[in-house]
């Protein structure tokens, strides 16, 4: 009887890695044909779309780009400042606001709180119309100002900063501070900051591949080439003008994957974790 | 003096500085949110087109809401997002359950389930613009990875024109939909289920449950906020599905997978430029938005949570009893 059962079991144990292991086949497969075929001609790829032997047609491919809107490196650069800058916004500010809810009574305390979770639920793109209008008629049309400062009010963010703080901020020394004369903005910034360090960093990956990755926004406001972030680089390679070229095509995915490659090969233990995070409970 | 220094030690002279430090927030909320928002809805009621030009407040103030009621395309629009968004969200709920159930299991241990995770959260990570052009030229037609690899299987016996066909060209967008949240979907419930306490567990395996009939018992039921919050953040994220659809096969074929974003898109950014139809379209896509998680809320948390409640300790009592009796 207990044989029987251990056979049924290892059986269904293997069941459970071939079904793993497919679904890991699906996540990868598309990235693999992808790495692999930007290194080969367009004429080999139409004539045997899979194959895992590369190409040596790697700047040939590139060569295709010469001359075309398509320009990674411009991408690369605007998108990093852009990231960055949103990236910053969003993990200072967004310490100080918790920090504000957290360590503070105030009367509007509550009320503020309630409406950070509502705003929470509001998506940004149905209001992108007044968005528009409204940055162009204040002249920041093609600037980075509106896609940076906004980032400073991230609902997300500090309810996950506030999670982080009420069981890891001691009042304690916040009081100690006090006592020993440090103002509070430098209390704020040489001791509190240190101590959400962890939290910072987590959620710093998120919201950089959050604006790394956005493109409805910089799509409708940036309509100058040079200032073309990343994902709208990315657009300009289902045009006509690729329709023919695949090598390049997967050459120009290639090129805005990398950097997201490298991070999240990098941090994947510190984001799995991050997100794990969310998972959990009140 | 004395009633100030009572204040200072109550704390309450600090109030100023929690004002102080959520001020940015305030602010910059007002500015790029809440004032973007009040112009939408002020713009659905004007008859302004492009930029810089004159716009007048409409003689009849509902008329672009009414022409948006009828028109056909926003409508179909509406409903193709519901359908994606439908047709992602049941495979992904249930595959990322069953990994869930698989990889928290207490009688069976994975192995390389880190390996695992990384790899299905990897799609997450990725710009949905370069997965949406990916899978645009992996389903290429007439040679194309899919179809040769379909062809190759015996699938299909010729190549297969994904996008001029409705339902492969929504099957598809939905997949890609499903294909990039699964992991992260996994993930939240894998740390939710962690996150139970492990008495319930050992009192369900004194009662004797089998492993399924205490997932479905136990795990379920301890997961519904989680379930509810995910359930809430896809359906706004799958209301506003824009990229993929975009990018993947230009909302064709024939509309059949231009999605409300898409839609409002091509009405305000290309073309004509109807600002305000487009401020009309958002404006209802919002109020269903904040229609559906209302009534997502009210109907799933209340009933749940006092269910949960219940079970939690109907089974506390027993363990209760048991440990009493033995």
């Amino acid at each position: 009887m207990a044989r029987k059962r251990s056979g049924a079991s290892t059986g269904f144990t293997a069941f459970q890695y071939v079904v793993c292991i497919f679904i890991a086949i699906i996540c990868l497969f598309p990235f693999v044909i992808m790495l692999v075929n930007c290194t080969r001609s367009s004429n080999s790829i139409m004539g045997n779309a899979i194959s895992l032997i590369p190409g040596t047609d790697l700047f040939k491919n590139y060569k295709v780009f010469e001359g075309k809107t398509f320009n990674p490196w411009t991408g690369f650069v605007n998108s990093i400042i852009i990231s960055v800058g949103a990236t910053a916004c969003t993990i200072y500010f967004s310490t100080l606001t918790a920090y504000s809810i957290v360590a503070y009574d105030w009367k509007a305390k509550k009320a503020f709180f309630v409406l950070i979770m509502c705003v929470l639920m509001i998506p940004g793109q149905v209001t992108s119309i007044g968005f528009y209008q409204f940055m162009y008629k204040i002249k920041l049309v093609n600037s980075y100002i509106p896609l940076i400062v906004p980032a400073i009010a991230a609902p997300a963010t500090v309810f996950y900063m506030r999670q982080y703080m009420i069981p890891s901020l001691p009042m304690e020394i916040v009081q100690s501070a006090r006592i020993d004369g440090a103002g509070e903005f430098r209390t704020f910034n040489q001791i509190v900051l240190p101590l959400m360090k962890p939290a910072m960093a987590t959620q710093a990956i998120f919201a950089f591949v959050a604006s790394w990755n956005a493109l409805f926004i910089p799509s409708i406001l940036l309509t100058d080439k040079d200032k073309w972030t990343m994902p709208i680089m990315v657009s300009q390679l289902a045009g006509d003008s690729y329709k023919v070229e695949f090598g390049a095509v997967y050459l120009g995915l290639v090129m805005t994957v990398l950097p997201l490659f490298v991070v999240y090969f990098l941090l994947s233990k510190y984001i799995i974790a991050g997100v794990a995070l969310g998972g959990v409970k009140e | 003096m004395t009633t100030r220094s009572q204040k200072y030690l109550r704390g309450l002279s600090y109030a100023r500085y929690g004002y102080r430090y959520a001020a940015p927030f305030m602010i910059i909320f007002l500015i790029f949110n809440f004032y973007p928002t009040l112009y939408t809805m002020f713009i659905g009621f004007t008859d302004m087109r492009g930029v810089g030009n004159e716009t007048h407040l409409l003689e009849e103030p509902f008329a672009n809401f009414i022409d948006m009621f009828h028109n056909q395309t926003f409508i179909d629009s509406l409903k193709n997002t519901v359908l994606i968004w439908i047709m992602n969200f049941i495979p992904q709920m249930s595959l990322a359950l069953l990994l869930t159930a698989w990889f928290t299991s207490r009688t069976s241990k994975l192995k390389c389930q880190g390996f695992f995770k990384v790899v299905f959260y990897m799609p997450n990570i990725i710009t949905a613009a370069t997965i949406a052009i990916l899978f645009n030229t992996l389903f290429g037609y007439p040679r194309g990875p899919v179809n040769e690899l379909f062809t190759a299987l015996g699938l299909q016996t010729s190549s297969f024109d994904f996008f001029s066909s409705k339902g492969a060209s929504q099957t598809i967008v939905a997949f890609i939909q499903f294909w990039t949240w699964f992991g992260n979907t996994m993930i939240m419930m894998i740390s939710g289920v962690l996150g139970i306490s492990p008495d319930i567990f050992e009192a369900a395996d004194i009662d004797g449950a089998n492993s399924v009939q205490t997932f479905f018992r136990i795990t379920l039921p301890n997961l519904k906020t989680i379930l509810l919050y995910t359930l809430i953040t896809s359906m706004i994220g799958g209301l506003n599905m824009f990229d993929i659809p975009l990018l993947f096969n230009n909302g064709g074929p024939d509309n059949a997978t231009t999605t409300a974003s898409v839609f409002i898109y091509q009405l305000a950014f290309k073309g004509r430029q109807f600002f305000s139809k487009a401020a009309a379209a958002s404006m209802m896509l919002f109020v269903i938005i904040g229609i559906l998680s209302a009534v997502l809320f009210w109907t799933m948390r209340d009933k749940d949570a006092i269910a949960a409640e219940k079970l939690k300790k109907e089974m506390r009592k027993k363990w209760k009893q048991e440990s009493r009796g033995v």
